[in-house]
């Protein structure tokens, strides 16, 4: 097994496995979105006209729950030395660590998106545009995520530096991302332009993100 | 294969750790670093694992893999076991077996460190001694010709220090070269010494209650 395949699978086991970060981020998601309806009352065409926003707000949290133990619980054990003497570039081995998060945190956030859609009003195709503006999205937020994650590895308490540093830099994602949700629910602009300059937004991250959390991991790990 | 340092000197956090530090080791000799507490023991081995940048000198490695880094050719045995509680002990050695490429034998590796019955227990069942065993076992199944090995004795009981001391002499044997830290002997018959003595320099000798100078 190659070097990155090995952590794949690696940092998959645990976060399926009991203490594991996999399945809060969803639970988290669920929790919030569910909530919504009753907080706002039964008002059916606020509920389908805000929806998007919430199933975007709730996955942009939910996103971030598991990210501040990304780097810090390999941090904690030792794990991050080893890992830093590999062969393989950092760079390459933080962009497993991101994709390993984002299959376990993000996807859950994507499959599941469609289901709890019925609960804030929203139709088929309205359900199937946020699916897809979010499988998009996640990506980004994670990688994203990871610059913060490694900023704030030798931390004891980074989670909160970390929703400092990452939330800022998610806006013109969320922006992008609920503005294409919208559209294809409401209008009256085109699906296609939000939704092109997400993807562009989410290829940016997938470069800029592993190669940021890379020399910051260089600088703390001293 | 010969590692050779020349004026290495290391700072952490804008203190003078160690200065003026030159050896050389040959592939087939161990070269054990003494000195007391503080003396910088951890950190020169840290510095010789990539994951501390030397303050001035340089390190450099003849007869190794020319497009590898020093690091990339070395195994680290720090006080931390980088061992995941919630993986089996050879979920444990098979990943690190497989990230450091080259995935050898993990079964032969565990029982050589006395771990074979054991591998399919959850690696935060384990007793620091085992979970010490268990990231010695990481460097039998993965070759790398450079050990650095950080109080490998620790937590280790006089039946594992044999085998460690057995284990050592293998790969130095088969021309790898060691550098360990410790404050006593480690259980190799001929190794180099190298004795990290501060200076009056050191920050610690500046202690008011003179605790430094009474222990050396």
């Amino acid at each position: 097994m190659s070097p990155l395949a090995a952590l794949l699978v690696r940092d998959l086991r645990i976060a399926v496995r009991a203490g594991g970060g996999a399945l809060i981020g969803v639970l988290f998601f669920l929790v919030v979105v569910t909530l919504t309806p009753f907080a706002i009352g039964p008002d059916l065409v606020l509920l389908k006209r805000i929806g998007p926003a919430i199933l975007w707000l709730a996955a942009l949290l939910a996103s971030l729950l598991a990210l501040d133990r990304l780097f810090s619980g390999d941090h904690d054990d030792g794990s991050l030395d080893l890992i830093l003497m590999g062969r393989a570039p950092l760079e390459l081995t933080v962009a497993v660590k991101g994709l390993a998060h984002w299959l376990t945190t993000g996807l859950p956030l994507v499959i599941c998106a469609p289901l709890i859609g019925l609960l804030l009003n929203l139709d088929p195709p309205a359900q199937v545009a946020l699916m897809l503006t979010l499988l998009v999205g996640t990506p980004a937020l994670t990688f994203i995520g990871l610059i913060g994650a490694a900023i704030a590895v030798t931390l004891r308490r980074g989670g909160l530096l970390l929703a400092v540093i990452v939330l800022p830099l998610t806006v013109p994602i969320l922006i992008f991302g609920v503005a294409a949700a919208n559209a294809a629910i409401v209008g009256p602009t085109p699906f296609g332009t939000p939704f092109t300059i997400l993807c562009a937004l989410t290829l940016a991250s997938l470069v800029v993100g592993p190669f940021a959390a890379a020399a910051a991991l260089r600088q703390e790990i001293e | 294969m010969r590692l050779t340092a020349a004026e290495l000197a290391c700072e952490r956090g804008g203190r003078e750790v160690f200065a003026g530090i030159s050896f050389a080791v040959e592939g087939g000799e161990a070269l054990l670093v003494s000195g007391r507490n503080g003396a910088g023991k951890s950190s020169l081995l840290r510095v010789l694992a990539g994951l501390i940048r030397p303050a001035a000198g340089r390190l450099s490695l003849e007869g190794g893999d020319p497009e590898l880094s020093i690091a990339e050719q070395a195994h680290y045995l720090g006080h931390q076991d980088a061992q995941k509680g919630a993986l089996s002990v050879a979920e444990n050695l098979r990943f690190w077996t497989g990230f450091f490429g080259r995935g050898g034998d993990t079964a032969g590796a565990l029982a050589a460190v006395g771990l074979g019955g054991l591998a399919g227990l959850p690696a935060a069942t384990l007793s620091a001694g085992q979970r010490r065993r268990l990231s010695i076992a990481r460097l039998i199944a993965a070759p790398r010709p450079i050990w650095l090995l950080d109080e490998p004795t620790s937590t280790l009981d006089r039946g594992a220090q044999d085998r460690l001391a057995a284990l050592m002499a293998t790969h130095l044997a088969g021309g790898g070269l060691i550098v360990a830290a410790s404050h006593g002997p480690i259980g190799l018959p001929a190794v180099k010494e190298l004795r990290l003595d501060p200076s009056a320099s050191s920050p610690l000798d500046e202690t008011p209650l003179g605790l430094a100078g009474a222990a050396r």
